[in-house]
């Protein structure tokens, strides 16, 4: 099984054996990678009925919920990891949910695309319009992604919220990148965090 | 009721007396089941199934009573979502029932039936009766408990107060505690039972039986795992054998001929009494009662044992917000859960209908 490039990297780098928290899991393909690979306790959550239906299907421990919400029901410190894949942007209260993950977890990963990426950036200069590309493919009417953010937002985000950054790595065309001029560079970011 | 007297079921009967939740025992208890699939040589392959309020053993295969198919055929059998071909099942009627195992109709010590001398008991006795029945099976550990309504009941109940003895649940359109709203429908049945004149405080069995009762209790209780979207798709406003309305009070509409048939059939295999006892055990069910208050407490035992949960979107008995406080509880005890609210239009009664993502969820988590 191929998974997207940054949850490859996520899962290389989930500690062996970790209880993990992986918050929108979609069909749990991380999950299913996690335990087959790190032998970690996985659970999930995810907003869509279907996708949890394929997971289960896959024999995963995944619950119906809504992040913005449901992640109160979890313990303090529940998990060794909580991740965050593509999901931060379409989050009402991102601040909230950033503080639920480094409640419920010791650590988060979190992935985000990065609306600074040139191509984007060159869209926007061109066109004036909202960008539509091959990784934000939605109109600006019906897209899921109502914060959009950059790496620099989110640096400042963390920094503002006293959440120490314990890695990054950042991916342009399907692969990593180095994190010089992320900023411009990077198609997507995935951050290490712990409180 | 003729149905038990004339038919006989596979039982046994439990060598120590059943202890009960009132404080009262009850012996010489006959607990009848039917299984299907053979059962392994170490004993590891055996899935249970409890069955709801009005349901009994006859799971697959044709019902003696009856005659009809069995209740969850869709579900279970030879490569079925709980396969026979792979898995022992097992299904035991409840204690407090009519097909078999022992309930109000049976004979008590004084060779008459017990009527209402019959001890009121719980949703946890009738666990406890399923658990000695194992025993008496030498079947120590199953692979799974599963149950939909009040066999979900069953198996969260299981789950908590015999944590041990099942590696997973699936527990399906079920509650933790019986609502205001679920105890107050029962009690509009259990009175419809006691208002017929033939019911006579239980002891109808030398007569005729309150069927009147029986079946007004059954007709509101139907139209409660129906949605109404169901109802209106499938009856609308539209009239029963007739082309105008008759200003009378035949059943005129669709849905009251249909409520009507529900209610008479429901007779045919179902003793009054049996209903009482049964719809109060669930109205008594409230599993964080019986653990101090806290549900999670229900469960402590139980972290290890793997949960799936099913809702339906359409299903006002027993909600989504129900199963919503035993996922909230089960992750409290870091319980390995699983939880889906499918989309259906059947109402509670989705869980025995044709719902395929429930096909795929079952199959999955059985395993």
């Amino acid at each position: 099984m191929s998974l997207r490039p940054d949850l490859a990297k996520i899962a290389s780098l989930v500690p062996q054996g970790a209880r993990v928290l992986d918050v929108g899991c979609g069909d749990g393909a991380l999950m299913a990678e996690l335990q087959a690979q790190k032998l970690c306790d996985a659970r999930g959550m995810e907003i869509d009925a279907e996708e949890v239906a394929k997971a289960v299907a896959r024999g995963l421990s995944v619950v119906q919920g809504d992040a913005n919400r449901d992640l109160a029901d979890y313990p303090d410190g529940a998990f060794d990891v909580a991740i965050l894949s593509q999901t931060l942007q379409t989050a009402a209260r991102p601040d909230w949910l950033l503080d639920q993950l480094l409640r419920v977890g010791r650590e988060a990963f979190v992935s985000f695309p990065n609306f600074a990426y040139w191509r984007m950036r060159l869209s926007l200069l061109a066109n004036g319009k909202m960008p539509v590309t091959r990784h934000l493919p939605v109109s600006w009417y019906e897209t899921d992604n109502i914060h959009h953010l950059t790496v620099a937002d989110f640096r400042d985000f963390v920094d503002a919220r006293g959440v120490q950054v314990k890695g990054c790595w950042f991916f342009a065309a399907g692969r990593e990148i180095g994190g010089s001029n992320a900023n411009w560079r990077a198609e997507h970011a995935v951050f290490r965090l712990s409180r | 009721m003729a149905t038990t007297s004339t038919t006989s079921f596979r039982s046994v009967t439990l060598d120590a007396p059943l202890p009960l939740d009132s404080g009262r025992e009850l012996a010489g208890v006959q607990v009848a089941y039917e299984t299907a699939g053979e059962l392994a040589a170490d004993k590891s392959n055996a899935i249970l199934i409890f069955h709801a309020l009005t349901g009994d053993q006859f799971v697959v295969g044709q019902h003696p009573v009856t005659g009809k198919p069995g209740w969850w055929e869709r579900m279970v059998g030879p490569g079925k979502p709980i396969d026979t071909d792979r898995y022992h099942v097992i299904c035991a009627n409840v204690i407090g029932s009519c097909m078999g195992s022992t309930g109000p109709a049976s004979l008590g010590p004084d060779g008459k039936p017990y009527g209402m001398e019959f001890p009121v008991i719980t949703i946890r006795d009738m666990v406890r009766a399923q658990m000695m029945l194992l025993d008496a099976l030498g079947i120590e550990t199953l692979h799974a408990v599963v149950g939909g309504s009040m066999g979900g009941m069953q198996a969260l109940s299981c789950a908590a107060n015999f944590p041990g003895r099942t590696g997973r649940v699936l527990a399906i359109a079920t509650t933790a505690r019986h609502s205001a709203q679920n105890i107050a429908f029962h009690e509009m049945g259990r009175q419809a039972i006691m208002a017929d004149p033939n019911w006579r405080g239980g002891d109808y069995y030398d007569g005729n039986s309150p069927d009147k009762g029986l079946a007004v209790a059954r007709m509101a209780a139907h139209i409660t795992y129906l949605s109404e979207q169901g109802l209106t798709e499938k009856f609308g406003r539209q009239l029963q054998d007739r082309e105008a309305k008759s200003f009378g009070f035949d059943a005129d509409f669709q849905v009251e001929s249909y409520l009507r048939y529900q209610g008479l059939s429901f007779t045919d295999r179902f003793d009054a009494n049996s209903y009482l006892y049964i719809t109060r055990a669930m109205d008594y069910f409230d599993l964080a009662e019986e653990a101090g208050g806290l549900l999670a407490d229900a469960f402590a035992g139980a972290k290890d044992t793997r949960f799936c949960l099913v809702s339906f979107d359409t299903d006002w008995l027993y909600t989504t917000a129900d199963m919503r406080e035993v996922v909230h509880a089960l992750n409290a005890v870091a319980a390995p859960v699983s939880f889906v609210e499918l989309s259906a239009p059947y109402g509670h009664d989705s869980f025995l209908l044709d719902v395929p993502a429930l096909d795929q969820v079952v199959t999955g988590f059985i395993g």
